[in-house]
This record gives structure tokens, sequence and C-alpha cells, in this order.
């Protein structure tokens, strides 16, 4: 488990969220511990309700903690705020502005110089391969150059964190797998922390520095696992056997806490 | 829906085909009044409509009742919608305004409007006064719901996206709750077009001395059908021409909605 201190971005301190419900309170995280490091790239992984997506809400500044804290280079979040980036499952895209007009939402949301942004929104679309998308609208484009979009949008506002919660859910196998790559490449491109929430255990894998395993209900830590495959990873690193021995030994691990519950 | 447009008939067939459906229809109406020995006065013959329309707008006398009806349409319809879309938005955007009126609201949905034209008359005279007021109550209710409804089933992922990069209540309205319920706002202002026409026709019928609805309620009196008969050609030339202007910035507005115009149709058919 990853201590406290000045080498954190993002901490979750004995972090519990309830939710009330008409069947009576849910417990959707229970004392959960992270931290993630300047510049890591760390994966959430766990099952189908485990909580992940409150874990994003919570570091969006969306909802608050029934327990415990959550900081943000070591304050307390207390709203949003600018500082963390989100990508979710949908690209969530308004489909009446262009692709520059929705990647320059965080620039006007938080009141930025929106020349400043203007040429970082258009550096980052061509960081993401959509450069002479700009003045399209979202309707017109693929699922997969949606979800750019949205990263693209994520990252406008240079947050220290960038927050994605399953952002290839909703893509096809293929689109998905390339996306993976092209993540990769963005994130070593802005050099920023990257909380990436999803339950495929290859990407997690392929893309981490660093894997915090999650059971599901109520969503605990069960596990932290290190992955020090070489960087960049291309697609020969899927076929290397470190790569595989880790992927299996993730597999068996929710094999058991499947078995657990 | 581009491949429905492939398979929409060419320019040449709308056109020609509605035109012969017109000569059948008119030769069959000349045909009966001819050999069925129907009376003028019952049914009149397509010359003497067009006769009727002749003196009308050629000769003239129609041209200020025609504008008096399009006056009260006009000033009423927009100022019924602009006064909905206020309240739709007002009603979504606040809880405490909604406890405060729902119960009313839904009780004078479900009353006809148009029942309230003789209290209307009453309280404005015969002039273009109450036709306004008419025109404008009728409007606004459809498109009052519409708004409130719009804005109320705005994507809360959209909302969510902008919360989360800090964006006030202002920004989530402007750029995500009003754009998104452009849909439905539409739908209601298409509606209201046709509502706006029977409202200015009903109010005419109630008390009035001027008006496209006068004409008719004039002409009956005298069985003069085909006065009446060019008076609803003109009703239907204005209803068709508003609703087509409207379906036309409709998609202009709401241009990232393929289905837009699919949507007002079947709020009207409710």
């Amino acid at each position: 488990m990853a201590s406290s201190g000045p080498g954190t971005v993002l901490e979750a301190q004995g972090l519990s969220l309830v939710y009330q419900t008409s069947r009576g309170p849910v417990t959707a995280l229970q004392e959960l511990d992270a931290a993630l490091a300047p510049g890591e790239f760390l994966s959430v992984l766990g099952p189908s309700g485990c909580g992940k997506s409150t874990l994003l809400k919570l570091a969006a500044g969306l909802i608050s903690p029934t327990q415990g804290r959550i900081l943000l280079e070591g304050q307390a979040i207390d709203g949003p705020s600018g500082r963390v980036g989100v990508v979710f499952q949908q690209p969530a895209l308004l489909p009446w502005s262009t692709v520059l007009e929705n990647v320059l939402v965080p620039i006007r949301a938080l009141g930025r110089d929106l020349a400043a942004g203007r040429k970082r929104a258009l550096d980052l679309l061509k960081l993401v391969g959509l450069a002479e998308f700009a003045t399209h609208y979202p309707g017109e484009l693929s699922g997969g150059m949606q979800q750019r979009v949205a990263i693209a949008r994520g990252l406008v506002h240079e947050p220290r964190i960038l927050f994605l919660d399953e952002p290839f859910a909703a893509l096809d196998a293929m689109t998905r797998e390339h996306m993976t790559g092209e993540l990769q490449r963005i994130w070593l491109a802005t050099g920023c922390s990257v909380a990436f929430i999803t339950h495929s255990i290859p990407e997690a894998v392929f893309l981490s520095d660093r894997i915090v395993v999650m059971s599901a209900r109520p969503g605990r830590v069960v596990r932290e696992v290190k992955v020090d495959l070489p960087r960049p990873r291309t697609i020969e690193t899927m076929a290397d056997a470190r790569f595989n021995a880790q992927c299996t030994e993730l597999r068996q691990l929710f094999q058991d806490l499947v078995i657990f519950e | 829906m581009s491949a429905q447009q492939d398979s929409r008939p060419s320019m040449g067939k709308r056109i020609a085909y509605p035109a012969i459906t017109l000569v059948v229809l008119v030769a069959v109406w000349s045909g009966s009044i001819h050999f069925l020995r129907i009376p003028d006065y019952l049914l009149p013959s397509p010359t003497q409509v067009v006769n009727a329309m002749y003196v009308g707008y050629v000769q003239g006398a129609y041209w200020p009742h025609f504008f008096f009806t399009l006056k009260s349409v006009v000033i009423g319809y927009l100022a019924g919608c602009t006064l909905a879309i206020a309240c739709g938005i007002l009603l979504a955007e606040s809880p405490t305004f909604e406890l405060f009126v729902y119960p009313y609201i839904v009780a004078l949905q479900s009353m006809p409007k148009i029942a309230i034209a003789p209290l209307v008359i009453v309280w404005l005279g015969f002039g273009l006064e109450s036709k306004v007021v008419m025109v404008a109550l009728v409007c606004f209710f459809p498109l009052f719901i519409n708004t409130a409804i719009g804005i109320k089933q705005a994507n809360p992922q959209l909302i969510d996206v902008l919360r989360a990069f800090g964006a006030s209540k202002a920004m989530i309205f402007r750029r995500v709750k009003l754009p998104g319920a452009a849909g439905h706002i539409f739908a209601g202002l298409q509606i209201g077009v046709v509502l706006a026409l029977i409202g200015a026709v009903v109010a005419e019928f109630v008390a009035s001395t001027q008006g496209l609805g006068h004409i008719i309620k004039a002409a009956a009196v005298d069985m003069q059908t085909n006065v009446m008969f060019a008076a609803l050609i003109s009703l239907a030339v204005l209803g068709v021409v508003g609703s087509q202007f409207l379906r036309w910035l409709h998609t202009r507005v709401v241009f990232w909605d393929r289905t837009a115009s699919t949507a007002a149709t079947q709020t009207q058919s409710e």
C-alpha cells in the first residue's frame, strides 16, 4: 500500500461511501486506501458493482464520501475543481457543439483564457489524431473517435490527474485494442497521472505501472500489483511471457474472489 | 436516414401525383353537382369557389380579413410561445414553482381552452385584443409542457460531465439543458401553429367584425357556401405555410437531431 506524503497526487484514506436507496443503505466503497503517484498510470481493476465508478465521482468532486477522506495534492476534495480531468464510459459529447467546442468545455467552465485554451485544444486534437475534425460535429464521428475527443477534453485544462472510467467499454473489440495503445501514447506524451478504471485484465496489465484490484459489494482493495514491463509496450508485449503470467495471476485472483462470494 | 432519403420518390412524382388527386377530386366534385343536382347553397361548384377567391383576393375584399386573422395569429403565437418557453423553463428549473402551480396546470391542461373564448370576448371586446389573447392561450399549453419536459429530460450524463469540469448552473443550462430541449420545444412550436389558427377562428366565431372566421360565420347566415369554401382554403394555406416554415426552421436549428421532425409528428398525434 502506497504511503501518504509529497509523493502522491491523489490519495484515498479509509474512504467509504454508502448510498441510501429505497431498499436500505448500500455500501459502494468500504474503507478504501489507495494512492496515485505523480506521472503514474494506475489501473483500478474490479468486477461490476465494486464501486469503481463511485470512485471517479468522488475524485471529480461530484459526490462526497460518507467516511474517510479523498485528498488531491494533500487537500480534501470538496467539489469539482478543474484539477481532475474525467473521461466516462460514454463519450458524453454535446451533439450540438463542434469537436473543438466540446474540447473547450472545461476551459469555458473554469473561466480560463479562451485563446490559450483553443491553442491547447487544437494541439490535443492533433495528439489524439483528430486535427482535421475540429469543426465536425460528434454525430459525424465513430465511437472510437468520439472517445478520443472525450480524452482531449479531459486533458485540455491541464489537470493533475486524468481519471478514466472504463472509457473503451462501449467500443468494439478491435477499436478497443487500438485505443488502448493510443491511450498509452497520449499518456506518455502528456506525462500526467492517470487513474484508469477497467474490468479488462489484459487492458490493465498492458497500460499500468500499478494495478489496484477491488472486490465487489462492498468495494475494497484486495491486492496491489506492480507491472514492470518495459515501455512503450507494443503488440509484442502482449505475447511476452511476463505479460501473460501477470494476466493469469490476476485471473486466478478473480476466480478466487468470485468463489469467495 | 439516408437510406430512406434515397428511396424517396422523385420531385416530378411528388408534384404530379398530388396534382392528379386534385384533378380527380375536382372532377368528382363538379360531376356530382351536375349529375346529382346538388343546389349551390349546399355545395358550390368549383367555378363558384374560384369566383369567390377572385372577388376576395384579386378584387381584394378578403385582404383586410386575411390580414386581421394573420395579425392576431402572429402576435398571439409569438406572445404565447415566448411566455410558454419562459414558464416551461421556470417550471423545470424551480421545484418550488412547480409545487405551487402543478395541480392547476393539470386542471387547465385537461380543460378545452376554446371554452374560455366567450369570457375573453367579454373581457377584451370584439377587436384584435381578444383574438390575440385566445391565440396565445391555446398555443401556450403544449409548448409550455414540452419545454418543461424537454429541459427535465436533459441527458444526466452530459450534466455530470459539465459539473465534473466545474461548470456553473447557468453554463449547464445554456450548453446542455436548453439545446437538449430544442427538439421538444420545436415540436411544441409546430403544434402551436395549427392551434393558433383554431384559437383565432374560434374567437372570431364568438364575436368579431373581421377575420376569416368572421367571413365563414357571416357567409353561413346567407348560405354562401362558395365564400365559406374560399375562406376555408385561405385558412388551410395559412396553416400549411406556417407548419412548413416551422418544420424547415426545426431541421435548421436542431440540425444534430435527425429524428427531429418525426418526434414532432408523434407529439402532434397524441
